[in-house]
């Protein structure tokens, strides 16, 4: 079908997005069906978030530390150094935290389920498992999918405990706040308005990890070649879709006024 | 009267322009093993995957146990599927998991969970003997050779003692004397299980021990069908091909 100058037959781009809907939907179909591999999801719960945990816990700290030595002397030249755990909790908590979370996870994650799977692919090992009568997508894909969706709130909820404790070191470099008094300035500027919806869009980012990655790895080819392309290409689009489900949520979050 | 435990009946299998499988028909009787041979690409494997409908022929009609498989859902295919083994090309062992969770893989869809924990372990011993491989259920596939993956490989498909096995170039890159080995154990397995196999070959050594039967597929058509002691000696210059 041509529209313009688009030809949508030959347009691959076009064409991905169609069939990322399709894997979508797909996902939904499967999940309710009998048996659910419990097993398997424990187990992919494990790896993605005890096995994310050290990685995530680093760059939070680092993270709330950084953001509170940059902004102290900008708030300092206003004379709002007051303002610093408040300002670091609300930056963090709304935004940098979960997002930056879900971009980490997009990197390990993603490239892990989607070489993961694409080499189970070229190596005929999901042939085998249908062989097998094992329905290879609910095993290998909805466990995914559902262990990312639920490990990167908690894995996010965690980073932005340790970016807090971060930013209470770097309030402390320079200045002097006691650990009380800068949880409850940490507290007092935080409403439910700015930690549940954040919270509610690290699902959606966990969500579209585990499908992007499960669906470059799950339709791998050409051999080796191909595993790594899927590994790749499953950060890649995996990062972008965090910054527009971002977007998405920030307008909506907007919209209803929690801002 | 023998039965014919695989009926494939003018089916037709295209990959875009590509005209892999044209009206190919063969039958398989109970015990036998029949050989199907072609050339690379000539849709030899693609032919056995539309037997288990790992890939959906485009037309034509597949019986298999009894089952005319191409009207049946994917959820009513696990029950036939636990009747066949499949011995992929690549082996296909399961890379994260040991040798023993390799063979209890199938067990746990087609075992309840006390079956699984009364059994399992004796099937697995029990498969691995088969092969001559006990001593490697606790090593990874990794630690494998060759040989001893394409063994436990087989160990796998015979778990659930299937009916019907499908073996896929089961001697590619082996060398001749474990290739001779692995076609002399399939031999021995179908007398063990009396099952019925269609082997997908190239190695003579491995069809002429093997074989009951030969089909030689030639541009997608089943182009000559007889015992390998008679095809050797045939005058054919495309059957000439595969036997000088």
């Amino acid at each position: 079908m041509k529209i313009g100058f688009l030809n949508i037959k030959d347009n691959t781009f076009l064409t991905e997005i169609g069939e990322i809907w399709r894997f979508t939907m797909r996902f939904f179909r499967e999940i309710n069906k009998p048996k659910q591999e419990y097993e398997e999801f424990v187990h992919q719960c494990f790896w993605i978030g005890y096995k994310t945990l050290t990685l995530v816990g680093i760059t939070a700290f680092i993270m709330g530390l950084v953001l509170t030595i940059q902004s102290r002397p900008t708030l300092v030249e206003f004379g709002a150094e007051s303002l610093l755990p408040a300002m670091v909790s609300v930056s963090l908590i709304r935004e940098i935290a979960p997002v930056i979370t879900a971009l980490i996870c997009a990197g390990k994650i993603g490239s892990g389920i989607g070489a993961e799977l694409g080499s189970m692919r070229v190596t005929e090992q999901i042939d085998a498992m249908e062989v097998s009568g094992t329905n290879p997508f609910k095993y290998l894909v909805v466990t995914r999918v559902m262990a990312a969706t639920l490990m990167v709130p908690v894995l996010s909820s965690m980073a932005n405990a340790i970016a807090l404790y971060g930013g209470y070191l770097g309030v402390n470099i320079r200045g002097q706040v006691s650990w009380h008094l800068y949880w409850f300035q940490v507290f007092d500027a935080l409403s439910f308005g700015d930690i549940i919806p954040a919270i509610i869009k690290t699902f959606f980012f966990g969500f579209a990890i585990g499908i992007i990655g499960c669906f470059k790895g799950y339709y791998s080819k050409k051999g080796t070649e191909g595993v790594g392309r899927s590994a790749t290409t499953a950060v890649i689009v995996a990062s972008l879709l965090v910054f527009i489900i971002d977007l998405i949520a920030v307008q909506i979050t907007d919209l209803l006024g929690l801002t | 009267m023998e039965m014919p435990v695989i009926t494939v009946e003018k089916v037709n299998k295209s990959f875009g322009s590509n005209h892999v499988l044209k009206n190919f028909s063969m039958q398989v009787m109970q015990g036998e093993n029949l050989v199907v041979l072609g050339k690379s690409g000539s849709g030899k494997s693609v032919l056995i995957k539309c037997i288990i409908k790992l890939i959906e022929a485009d037309s034509g009609k597949i019986i298999l146990l009894d089952e005319p498989i191409m009207e049946r859902e994917e959820e009513e295919l696990d029950q036939l599927r636990s009747k066949v083994g499949f011995l992929f090309q690549s082996n296909a062992l399961y890379d994260s998991m040991t040798v023993r969770e390799n063979l209890e893989f199938p067990l746990r869809r087609h075992w309840s969970k006390q079956e699984r924990e009364a059994g399992s372990e004796q099937a697995v011993m029990e498969a691995l003997e088969d092969v001559g491989l006990a001593h490697t259920v606790d090593l990874m596939p990794s630690e494998l050779s060759g040989g001893m993956r394409k063994r436990v490989a087989l160990a796998r498909s015979l778990i659930l003692k299937p009916k019907v096995i499908l073996y896929d170039e089961p001697t590619t890159g082996l060398d001749p004397a474990t290739s001779r080995e692995i076609s002399n154990l399939m031999v021995e397995v179908q007398e063990k299980y009396h099952s019925t196999s269609v082997i997908i070959s190239h190695d003579m050594n491995c069809i002429r021990i093997t074989s009951n039967r030969v089909i030689m597929l030639i541009d997608g058509t089943c182009y000559a069908e007889d015992l390998y002691e008679n095809l050797i000696k045939s005058k054919d210059p495309k059957i000439r091909e595969f036997f000088e």
